[in-house]
């Protein structure tokens, strides 16, 4: 098995007095596509939120190339190469499609990712390029927030719920986009209400119950039966 | 729809006619001197005073989302080092100015960090107390007068010009000056990538932090500025009174509740907001305020009108109504209004 990129000790988060994950134990290695999958109120997007320092955590919770990150702010963890494309694309509505991406490169690390590779990656952007964010159909949207994401060089991306809210159609085009996203050694961390689209990316998953890990196991291999039991906590 | 004949443009026709014109308005004002008796000048001096604290306070709670009622703390500082600077360093009074701006930065690094660790009314409260400290600290300074303050010295005032008339225009000038500054250097800002950081932290902090923005670092220069350039205003505005004391110095109602009506009616988180609210205060104070306390309920009630009515303010109401931006923060959707694509539209 490869290096360990970002693992997770025991993890725990909390909104105010409510607890949203209890000791989770998670890892994702160089290069290796993870899905986390799990009803709503898992705490999926809890943990990407931690792990891209949104929210607080204890510091040695979030291991990231050896690194103890779980205390430190989110813009500190940019620099260091996690990517967030946040759920409901959290686009800047004042600003153009373009000045979306070029905030994406504020961390200014280096890689194969910059204006020019994102457009030919989404060829429909450039065309935008000088349109406010908002005026974009929820697709085009989604796709700058990848964008976006993708401009930071990062080693590890965190996809939140990317086909939430769009056309099957759409979804197709974006997942179809993906291999090309995350080919060259580049990590993800894909969550995804959508089970078998999330399968299908990834080669090992985590099923999240009541902000626990429920089940985990190789995507490809997995028993449909043992995904239900796992996420809906039935026996 | 086809987009091939939309175009996106940051300017306007009505951008570049506003420029036209403001270029026009500035050539008329830098020459008041000849059109405008001594009361106009002066109140138009203090109108852009006025113009450039509510500029300040619009790029700090507009754009950065620092909502500050302390900002008299830097009026108030910069309008003491202006007295403290000529009278003890024997600085001409123009460069006092500029070093009470100076100090004002030196001094709002540990009053950020201090404040900063606020969020939301703690932080707009937090700069209040500081403003007081500020007030209380002035006052015991009894080479300053203490708490009745002082008036700037007859050698000091003739030292700057060489008569009366020459002074007023100098402080006019001046405050003219710093107005036109305040606005380039606000509009500048906006432009620039860190002002790309701003506008993106203003619209979604969360988004802006997990891209690399560091939030506290922008907003701590926001604030560092903001308080160099009102202690500068403040400095002016002493300059124009003669005289000083704690009391007018740090006052609350003056150097910021008026400040944040302008803001507040004129449009929020608009360049054009502040200018327009200005000329309403201005044209409001000078009809009523011979009225007393009814001068200000109807401040009152226009704010509480404006508020109910049009929380993007009079600028809001235009923006929205003709679609209007005088100066090109934003972006703007155009269609080349050739007949075919007219036609093309239609077909499809």
């Amino acid at each position: 098995m490869p290096d360990t990129l970002l693992s997770t000790h025991q993890l725990c988060a909390f909104y105010g007095d409510f607890q949203a994950l209890y000791d989770l134990d998670i890892s994702v290695a160089a290069g290796e596509v993870v899905a986390i999958i799990g009803a709503n109120g898992a705490g999926k997007t809890t943990l990407l939120r931690s792990i891209a320092g949104l929210c607080e955590n204890e510091s040695q919770q979030v291991q990231y190339r050896g690194m103890s990150i779980g205390a430190q702010r989110a813009d500190q963890i940019a620099f260091n190469g996690i990517a967030l494309v946040p759920e409901g694309r959290q686009l800047f509505p004042s600003l153009s499609v373009e000045e979306n991406l070029i905030i994406g490169g504020q961390t200014k690390r280096h890689g194969p990712w910059n204006l020019q590779s994102v457009y030919q990656l989404f060829p429909i952007l450039q065309e935008r390029r000088q349109m406010p964010s908002t005026q974009l159909s929820g697709g085009q949207q989604q796709m700058v927030a990848i964008g976006r994401a993708l401009m930071a060089n990062p080693d590890l991306i965190l996809f939140d719920e990317i086909s939430l809210g769009l056309a099957p159609v759409i979804i197709k085009t974006i997942y179809e986009a993906l291999p090309g996203i995350i080919g060259e050694g580049l990590s993800a961390m894909i969550v995804e209400q959508d089970i078998s689209k999330a399968l299908s990316v990834s080669s090992r998953f985590y099923c999240l119950q009541e902000g626990r890990s429920a089940l985990a196991g190789d995507s490809q291999t997995v028993a449909r039966e043992d995904i239900s039991k796992a996420y809906f906590g039935v026996d | 729809m086809s987009t091939d004949h939309l175009q996106v443009k940051r300017g306007s026709r009505a951008s570049f006619v506003a420029t036209i014109i403001g270029l026009i308005v500035l050539a008329v004002l830098i020459a008041a001197p000849l059109w405008a008796g001594r009361a106009d000048m002066r109140l138009m001096g203090e109108l852009f005073l006025y113009l450039s604290l509510a500029c300040l306070w619009n790029l700090m709670a507009g754009y950065a989302g620092l909502v500050s009622v302390g900002q008299q703390a830097y009026v108030g500082f910069g309008g003491y080092m202006l007295f403290a600077l000529t009278i003890f360093a024997g600085v001409h009074p123009v460069v006092a100015v500029l070093g009470a701006g100076v100090l004002a930065a030196l001094i709002a690094v540990p009053v950020a960090a201090l404040v900063f660790r606020l969020r939301g009314a703690y932080f707009a409260i937090g700069t209040w107390v500081v403003a007081e400290v500020f007030r209380l600290s002035f006052a015991q300074v009894s080479s300053l007068g203490g708490g009745s303050g002082t008036s700037l010295p007859v050698s000091i005032v003739k030292s700057m010009t060489s008569g009366r008339q020459a002074r007023e225009w100098l402080s006019y000038w001046l405050a003219l000056g710093l107005a036109v500054a305040v606005i380039a250097a606000v509009f500048l800002f906006l432009r620039s990538r860190r002002g790309l950081a701003l506008s993106a932290i203003r619209d979604n902090e969360l988004a802006a932090a997990s891209l690399g923005i560091n939030i506290w670092r922008t907003k701590f220069v926001v604030y560092v500025v903001t308080a160099a350039l009102t202690a500068m205003v403040g400095a002016l505005i002493f300059l124009q009174k003669l005289r000083i004391s704690p009391d007018a110095a740090f006052s609350v109602n003056d150097w910021t509740a008026f400040v944040i009506f302008i803001v507040v009616i004129g449009g929020i988180g608009s360049l054009e907001g502040p200018i327009i609210g200005t000329l309403v205060f201005f044209a409001l104070r000078e009809t009523l305020s011979d009225m007393g306390t009814i001068y200000l309920i109807a401040l009152g009630l226009v704010a509480i009108i404006i508020m109910l009515k049009a929380p993007q303010g009079l600028w809001g109401i235009v923006r929205k109504r003709w679609d209007l931006q005088l100066f090109p923060l934003g972006y703007r959707v155009q269609q080349s209004a050739t007949p075919d694509n007219h036609q093309q539209l239609h077909d499809k």
